[in-house]
């Protein structure tokens, strides 16, 4: 039973980490219809870049987390105006492959500059083992649920309420009524893929806490794929309820099944076959109609 | 003075080469290829290896997803599927080379055909999770099956012709050099038979070729096998000419640099998979010399080859995307087009 709650606390948290990659990724999709492969690149750039800021400049971590963000920001707009705008309207296969040529892009800068070799992290939040119902866990994994859930709740209140969360929905289901409505459809993309950065780096600095850095976070970014299947590509509570399913499995295939079969790294895939085959909107996601 | 090309007979208008100097254009270029491994050094018949083999499975890949529509991410893994077939058959069975190529193509094609089953279903993103799935749970198989040696390398048998040694660089290329013409024989005329019309149909519109009566799901089941054949083939191929087998050349990555392959060369053109097989084997091949040479000045330089290749790599896709999607096939028609009638275009 305390193996039990010991796995479902390490995949809650691992759960949450995925949650909140899967949001950004979701951000994008909703706002543009774009499947960004480059999601796990962005959360290595934003651990690098911290890693640099904090320990190689010597800034003290607040600056440096803030900094990162703005970074964030920055390159989730020059990315969306250099790369993406040019695709508008392209098939679906020229926005994948573009988004991969980015990711290996970003990749190629990261290794260039920091080597491909890991690396430590400064420990700035707090991993002193916390009991919860018997089970223990580090308080940094903690912090990362508490994360995740401030970020769904603010997402929601943003399509709600927000002037540009509602633009965003209003382009995601139909970008020329959006247009003839005044929305202007470039300035929501921007918006998107800027917010999706900063998740991805929140996320990337997060997981670099736990792992330290190195070039394998963005295996993260893969694993986002079945999470974001399993939850709907275009669903807000899909990403969080599909990264929690996926990362508890996860958690339970690595405790209870031979470790050498590694059926950990292979579960969320077998998922993502099975609900393409039976449910291929995922649990929440909106299905569409094609009309010729 | 051609000014432009004028049919008088439907046959010559269906005809593959349409004039007589493509047909002579081909020829030459045949001896040429039949000359090249006489005269060319190890090192440049290495290179023509790599890009036979390459453009073998890229042709394979262009069938489904330039021709039929189907996006793949699972290239990586069909051919490893092919691969450990092909080295399997002949580590533990000893059957010769060539039957283990050919039986590992067509269990390769059956591999494929039952992954395409959820194309039915599914189409574009859908579709590329599906195969990105299909990549995983292939890699992982290979790796945790005790069958395949997991993440040591399979060593195969020598390959021989006759009794002499086959996988030489300058016997490989004769294996190589015939494959590749019959594939690309193979694939230019599929696409101007019923099959091959109706994979386009597919492409364009799936469900106005549903309408006029192609059987999707028989037809995307199809080229799922048929593309999963050819690349199967090549990775049978890519197993007898090293020798060795590992996974490593199978990841996710193999899966992108084909779809890479075929983006830069040209989506559905054969002759433009070969061209893309050409460019993506050339330039790392072009950046990694040039690290040699400058690595003797600029020893800082020479460490940084592997991010520039992979920098390269993925600026070249973004590039060739923007500005030209449909890749150095269409480069290659616009000069050809431009010199027909130059200088006298009208």
């Amino acid at each position: 039973m305390e193996k039990f709650l010991q796995l479902t606390l390490t995949g809650l948290t691992n759960g949450a980490i995925l949650s909140l990659v899967a949001l950004g990724f979701v951000l994008i999709y909703k706002a543009s219809d774009v499947l960004n492969f480059a999601q796990g690149d962005f959360m290595v750039v934003g651990a690098f870049i911290t890693y640099g800021l904090i320990v190689q400049v010597g800034l003290p971590w607040p600056a440096g987390i803030l900094l990162a963000v703005i970074f964030a920001v920055l390159m989730g707009v020059t990315i969306e105006r250099l790369i993406l705008r040019p695709m508008i309207g392209e098939p679906i296969i020229s926005v994948i492959m573009v988004t991969i040529g980015l990711s290996s892009l970003l990749r190629a800068f990261v290794s260039a500059i920091w080597g491909t070799t890991g690396r430590a992290f400064p420990a700035f939040l707090p991993s002193d083992p916390v009991n919860v119902l018997g089970a223990t866990i580090g308080a940094d994994r903690l912090i990362a649920i508490g994360l995740v859930a401030v970020l769904f709740a603010l997402f929601t209140l943003f399509f709600r309420y927000n002037r540009e969360g509602v633009a965003m929905r209003a382009t995601a289901d139909d970008q020329q009524a959006a247009l003839s409505m005044g929305i202007s459809v470039k300035r929501v993309f921007a918006i998107a893929w800027s917010i999706a950065a900063v998740t991805a780096v929140l996320a990337g600095i997060i997981v670099a806490n736990i792992v330290g850095v190195s070039l394998a976070i963005s295996f993260i970014g893969l694993t986002v794929f079945p999470v974001v299947i399993l939850g709907g590509l275009d669903s807000i509570p899909g990403a969080v309820v599909g990264g929690v399913i996926i990362g508890l499995l996860q958690a339970y295939m690595a405790g209870y099944t031979p470790s050498y079969l590694a059926l950990s790294t292979v579960i969320p895939f077998i998922v993502l076959l099975l609900i393409l085959m039976v449910k291929p909107y995922g649990l929440f996601g909106e299905e569409r109609i094609e009309r010729v | 003075m051609e000014s432009g090309i004028f049919h008088t007979t439907y046959e010559s208008d269906m005809a593959l080469r349409r004039t007589p100097w493509m047909r002579w254009r081909i020829y030459i270029l045949l001896v040429l290829l039949a000359i090249f491994p006489f005269v060319a050094n190890n090192y440049y018949l290495t290179l023509a290896n790599q890009i036979g083999i390459v453009a073998i499975a890229a042709i394979g890949l262009n069938i489904l997803t330039g021709f039929t529509g189907q996006i793949s991410l699972g290239t990586g893994g069909f051919m490893a599927v092919g691969a450990y077939t092909s080295g399997l058959l002949a580590a533990n069975l000893g059957l010769p080379w060539w039957l283990t190529i050919i039986i590992a193509s067509i269990f390769t094609a059956l591999v494929g055909g039952f992954f395409g089953i959820p194309s039915l279903r599914l189409k574009g993103l859908y579709l590329a999770m599906a195969t990105l799935a299909s990549q995983q749970i292939i890699e992982w198989a290979i790796i945790r099956s005790p069958l395949t040696g997991g993440v040591e390398a399979l060593v195969l048998p020598m390959p021989t012709v006759f009794g002499r040694r086959a996988n030489t660089e300058f016997g490989f290329y004769w294996v190589i050099f015939i494959i590749l013409i019959l594939v690309v024989f193979y694939a230019v005329n599929l696409f101007r038979s019923k099959i091959g019309r109706a994979f386009i149909a597919i492409r364009d519109q799936d469900i106005a070729a549903e309408v006029m009566g192609v059987n999707l799901f028989r037809y995307k089941i199809l080229s799922f096998a048929t593309s999963s054949f050819i690349i199967g083939m090549a990775g049978g191929m890519l197993a007898n000419y090293r020798g060795i087998v590992s996974f490593e050349r199978f990841t996710i990555e193999a899966s992108i640099f084909y779809l890479a392959v075929i983006i830069i060369g040209g989506m559905g053109s054969v002759s433009g998979s070969i061209y893309g097989a050409i460019f993506m084997t050339l330039v790392p091949a072009i950046l990694t010399n040039l690290g040699q040479t400058l690595g003797g000045s600029i020893p800082q330089m020479a460490k940084l080859i592997p991010f520039i290749r992979q920098g390269v790599f993925g600026l070249t896709i973004i590039i060739f995307l923007i500005f030209e999607p449909e890749g150095l096939a269409k480069i290659w028609r616009d000069i050809k087009d431009y010199l027909r009638l130059w200088p006298f275009s009208y």
